[in-house]
């Protein structure tokens, strides 16, 4: 596989696209877990999958049809009832666009 | 029995008495609430248990008990993983992202539970969404096994089957992503299975690895984990994934004859390490099926020691699409913060554990730019390797037999500061997930420790039926004698 090593560096920067923010402490320890588990499933490059389709769903599946119906009734209030913050039937969050 | 003793009851027992009027649902519920009450401060099996409302519902249930023709669920105490929403119910999924949330819906399975009229006596602890091996991960403390406290009681779904070995309900729902249904099941000595995937809708269950998520009932038998699955399975328009092939009665299926049935057993799955009595259980079963007139076929599943890798690639990759929705804007745990990357990134920082956390970043590492096809495409590709083994397999023998995890249960803390090894309880079971077949994991013996062992029946996509009817006749063999924990 590509890399053996992760850097420190790459443990930002991923943890930037996952929108995690981590302490210097958690950078290492991620940085040392994620390469112990990286090295184990080096393991997969001993088999040859050239030529092999790859499975990412099993089963029976086509793509189910419905009627282009409103099920669902609305409820603002139920789905604001769990936000951290609220203003006037909206939810609230900090200034995005200057 | 004595009303006291009522949580002890099988869900089979149990119907048959409401239906006769020998006990009423609330007897029943209130029997489980007491035993929830006495027992769970040692187990930690639970996260909520809601009093007030069990019994309302016991209520209702005994006035359709009343009359015939009640649904099979009707008055049957359950309990269910903190994974699934319940309307008006906190579901937490064991994290502290989701603390104080409070979904406006139900599940699917829930909601078909609901309209059967069971009884819902809480919610039960779990690993951080359904990731890990012990439940050690929840962020509200691991649940204890029944058996030995000193002990983890498997996971993730390890309140749900803890809840069930010590009858602090009759039965309860698990979620199986690689094993975190029959893994705490063995742990626990109960009953528990994996249906094929797409078999039961999630919808309203939490995801984690859409792929490979699955719902499941533990209960005390196989015959009542056949009982639960037929009002769990069937088709849902707002799962997509959900298979529309009819429901078999299950229960019909569990004639007690397995004339015939050719058991596969896989060379690989006698692993190093693995503790010898669980070997010697696992053949003490294979010569009971022989004995009952099924046939032994030496089968092999060449890709097995491949499973562990793909699927952490896969799951995680999975998880990590699945956890963006975290972001602390519409629900759940939001962090101070002046703009709206910082309140993401620190919502996430302050609500997930540090499993999560590591499973979010091994995933989106595996799908970032430059890795996707050295890590996620190959994991995929190593997948359809470990379909076709099983796909071979079942062109030699009807059901596979195999431990459901190479140890018994472990002590608390015993593997925490290794993911890793944590990883290696599910080398049984994560292939199951990663081919998209059923397996049911049932009691069938004990360590020198009287800690449980499990084993696991795999069957062709679909092939439930097979697999209670084997499962339900070695137990009815009486070839193993299930040993009630002292609590």
């Amino acid at each position: 596989m590509a890399e053996k090593k992760i850097t420190l560096e790459q443990v930002r920067h991923v943890a930037r696209l996952a929108r995690l923010e981590l302490s210097e402490a958690q950078e290492e320890s991620l940085r040392a877990d994620m390469n112990e588990i990286l090295a184990y499933v080096e393991k997969l490059n001993e088999l040859d999958t050239s030529g092999v389709e790859p499975t990412s769903q099993v089963g029976e599946f086509g793509t189910p049809m419905r009627g282009d119906q409103v099920t669902n009734r609305p409820a603002p209030e139920e789905m604001l009832a769990n936000a951290p913050s609220r203003e006037r039937g909206h939810f609230k969050v900090p200034k995005i666009i200057e | 029995m004595a009303a006291a003793e009522l949580h002890r009851l099988t869900i089979a027992d149990a119907q048959s008495r409401l239906r006769k009027r020998e006990i009423s649902a609330v007897e029943l519920t209130r029997a489980c609430l007491d035993r929830i009450h006495a027992v769970d401060p040692k187990l930690n099996a639970f996260l909520t248990v809601s009093d007030k409302e069990a019994i309302e519902q016991a209520h209702a249930a005994d006035r359709r008990l009343a009359a015939a023709g009640a649904p099979p669920m009707c008055g049957i105490p359950l309990a269910i993983k903190d994974i699934y929403c319940t309307r008006g119910v906190r579901t937490s999924c064991g994290s502290r992202i989701l603390e104080t949330f409070v979904p406006p819906f139900d599940a699917t399975v829930v909601a078909k539970l609901r309209a059967e009229g069971a009884i819902f006596l809480g919610k039960t602890n779990l690993d951080e969404f359904a990731m890990g091996s012990s439940t050690e991960n929840s962020a509200f403390g691991p649940t204890r096994n029944p058996h030995d406290l000193t002990r983890v009681a498997g996971g993730s779904s390890g309140g749900s089957a803890a809840a069930v070995a010590a009858d602090e309900c009759l039965a309860s729902l698990g979620t199986d992503t690689g094993g975190s249904i029959r893994e705490p099941a063995s742990f626990c000595g109960v009953a528990g299975i994996k249906p094929t995937y797409s078999r039961v809708s999630r919808y309203g269950v939490v995801a984690y690895g859409s792929s490979l998520d699955q719902v499941g009932p533990f209960a005390k038998t196989v015959r009542d984990a056949a009982i639960v699955l037929r009002s769990l399975a069937g088709h849902d328009p707002r799962d997509s994934t959900s298979s529309s092939r009819p429901v078999p009665d299950y229960e019909r299926a569990l004639t007690g004859d397995v004339t015939g049935m050719r058991v596969g057993v896989p060379r690989e799955y006698l692993v190093e390490g693995m503790e010898p009595a669980i070997e010697n259980a696992v053949r003490g079963a294979l010569g009971r099926f022989e004995a009952l007139g099924a046939k032994k076929i030496e089968i092999s599943l060449p890709h097995t020691d491949y499973a562990i890798g793909a699927y952490y690639l896969i799951a995680t990759a999975e998880a990590s699409a699945n956890l963006a929705r975290y972001d602390g804007v519409r629900y759940g745990l939001r962090a101070s913060a002046e703009d709206h990357i910082a309140l993401y990134e620190r919502s996430r920082a302050a609500g997930f554990g540090a499993e999560v956390k590591r499973r979010i970043m091994l995933g989106t590492f595996a799908l970032s730019a430059g890795y996707y096809d050295a890590y996620y495409l190959k994991a995929m590709k190593v997948r359809t390797l470990i379909r076709r083994d099983f796909e071979r397999a079942f062109e030699q023998c009807d059901v596979i037999v195999t431990p459901v995890a190479p140890t018994t249960a472990f002590r608390l803390g015993e593997k925490m500061s290794d993911p890793l090894t944590m990883y290696l309880s599910d080398i049984f079971t994560i292939s199951v997930n990663l081919a998209g077949l059923p397996g049911l994991a049932l009691p069938c013996g004990y360590d020198d420790k009287n800690l449980p062992i499990g084993m696991q029946l795999i069957g062709p996509p679909f092939s439930e039926e097979s697999l209670f009817r084997a499962g339900d006749a070695y137990e009815r063999s009486g070839a193993f004698k299930p040993r009630r924990p002292a609590l």
